[in-house]
């Protein structure tokens, strides 16, 4: 089933429409606002980042509207795009030749559709953890009406959202890494939403097979 | 309220050195509540509202002396009324003047990530700087007494000062001054140990409460408030005051090895990327694609 209407003029090949370009960037923008004042309430050492940020007042009462926004980023997400993250054998595959991918051997890879196995492994990640903060954060957001003896809910909060918060960083960083400075064409996609057919053919071959109907046929 | 005469020796959420470590030869005060001759006449609830200048909240009646449940961020010290039945069926009241508890080993500044929100002065005092608070309420979880309470319109929290203004001008705190009974007393922590030893020595041998003794929980460091207790194996009899209070385990965990934990694997995963980069540099070699294009021509 070859989707042609992605295919664009000068070899380019739509890859996120502008409603998931959009999402993404609420997610973003909400994150690493989430992330730089959280950091701030982390360690001493970067509380200077929530007076840069306005004061330390203002992020305390800030950062927790920042993360409905991003819950409800995620939640957008898990609508447009979950169905496209189930595990596949092909992932399996993936994740067996990790190595290769690492060491940026792709054409050892097996071939990855829309998404290869990390990048699914980064959207579940995110999920789980949002899941896992908006639930913790409800709890930090208004200590102060958790009764004496539910107290345990907020002993649970303090480690639970800082051990999750930590989880979404290191996929944060690893998805920077490699949109910005691997995948050279990945970060464009998010702003003009197009790729190189190349781009396509590399990293999402099975992607490519279903856009064009056949992955030798050439414009 | 900082005085000059208060220097610090702990200081919540604080990178670098404290100003006030080890520069003064300070008594650590305490505060001594001998619950056994308490008689609940609030006067030392009154002069802290007097002393401190704190506005009045609503109070509720429902047939008991207790017109509050708990302390309020505008109610630092409130006697907790207790009807006792002992084991002879008769009745005794157990009252206990309930505040900050004042510890060595503070879970308030512990949790508290605001810099300089929460001090320890040298004397031992554990005062809230609410100029510098944040509202987050990490400090009701890190209590084990749940005493900080929220400003709902300031989005501060309050609690007992141990009138760290009046102590540092050489004054006993407000409550200490009202108390018509002399049950409560303050002093240096060794002082008041002392008198509390000797008091309950007393009342083991001469007032049949075989099990009095003092109230100073070893598990947050010893405490800068210290009760006599007739029966000091049973705590909780006294308005849930805790037999073992210590800072909850997680808040441990998450301020120590999740901390150290953390921060090694975000810088570990920084330089990780940075090496990764400089050795095997980015995916797309454009040459390769290029010859491979002309190829497939």
């Amino acid at each position: 089933m070859s989707q042609p209407e992605l295919l664009l003029p000068h070899d380019r090949v739509l890859r996120y429409e502008l409603h998931e370009r959009l999402t993404h960037w609420v997610a973003a923008g909400s994150f690493i606002y989430l992330m730089l004042t959280g950091l701030a309430f982390w360690s001493p050492w970067l509380f200077w980042l929530a007076i840069a940020f306005g004061g330390p007042q203002i992020s305390r009462m800030l950062h927790p509207w920042a993360g409905l926004v991003f819950i409800a980023a995620i939640l957008y997400m898990y609508a447009m795009w979950s169905a496209q993250m189930r595990t596949t054998e092909t992932d399996k595959a993936w994740w067996r030749a990790v190595g290769h991918y690492m060491r940026n051997e792709d054409d050892k890879m097996p071939p990855a559709g829309r998404y290869n196995a990390g990048q699914k492994l980064l959207f579940w990640g995110f999920f789980w953890c949002g899941i896992l903060l908006l639930l913790t954060g409800m709890v930090l957001w208004f200590p102060e009406y958790i009764p004496w003896s539910l107290r345990s809910l907020r002993y649970i909060a303090v480690l639970i959202h800082p051990a999750a918060a930590l989880l979404t960083i290191g996929l944060f960083l690893i998805h920077i890494y490699m949109s910005v400075f691997a995948e050279r064409g990945a970060f464009g996609s998010v702003i003009r939403g197009d790729v190189s057919m190349d781009f396509a053919k590399r990293y999402h071959p099975g992607w490519y097979k279903e856009v064009a109907g056949s992955p030798t046929r050439r414009k | 309220m900082s005085q000059a005469t208060l220097r610090i020796q702990k200081i919540s959420g604080h990178a670098g050195s404290i100003p006030g470590e080890d520069t003064q030869r300070e008594f650590t005060v305490c505060k001594l509540v001998d619950t056994t001759t308490c008689i609940g006449c609030k006067a030392c609830e009154v002069a802290c509202m007097e002393w401190n200048d704190l506005p009045f909240g609503e109070t509720i009646f429902d047939n008991t002396y207790q017109t509050m449940p708990e302390t309020r961020w505008n109610y630092w010290n409130l006697i907790l009324f207790n009807e006792h039945e002992r084991e002879d069926g008769t009745l005794m009241w157990l009252m206990r003047k309930n505040q900050c508890m004042h510890c060595a080993d503070p879970g308030c500044l512990a949790a508290c990530p605001a810099d300089g929100a929460i001090v320890q002065y040298t004397n031992g005092i554990v005062d809230f700087q609410q100029a510098n608070c944040i509202g987050c309420g990490y400090c009701i979880t890190g209590c084990p007494f749940d005493i900080p309470k929220l400003n709902p319109k300031t989005k501060r929290v309050f609690k007992c000062t141990l009138c760290s203004d009046r102590v540092s001008e050489g004054l006993e705190p407000a409550c200490i001054k009202a108390c018509p009974t002399g049950c409560l007393h303050f002093g240096s922590k060794d002082d008041m140990k002392t008198l509390a030893e000797g008091r309950s020595k007393q009342l083991r041998e001469h007032s049949n409460f075989p099990n009095a003794g003092v109230y100073d929980p070893p598990g947050v460091g010893g405490t800068g408030v210290i009760y006599v207790l007739h029966d000091v194996t049973k705590p909780e009899l006294y308005g849930g005051l805790p037999a073992n209070p210590s800072i909850p385990w997680t808040v441990k965990l998450w301020k120590g090895p999740l901390k150290w934990l953390g921060n090694l694997a975000m810088v570990g995963g920084l330089i990780g990327l940075f090496v990764h980069y400089l050795h095997f540099g980015p995916k797309d070699r454009e040459e390769q694609d290029i010859k491979e294009a002309e190829a497939n021509k």
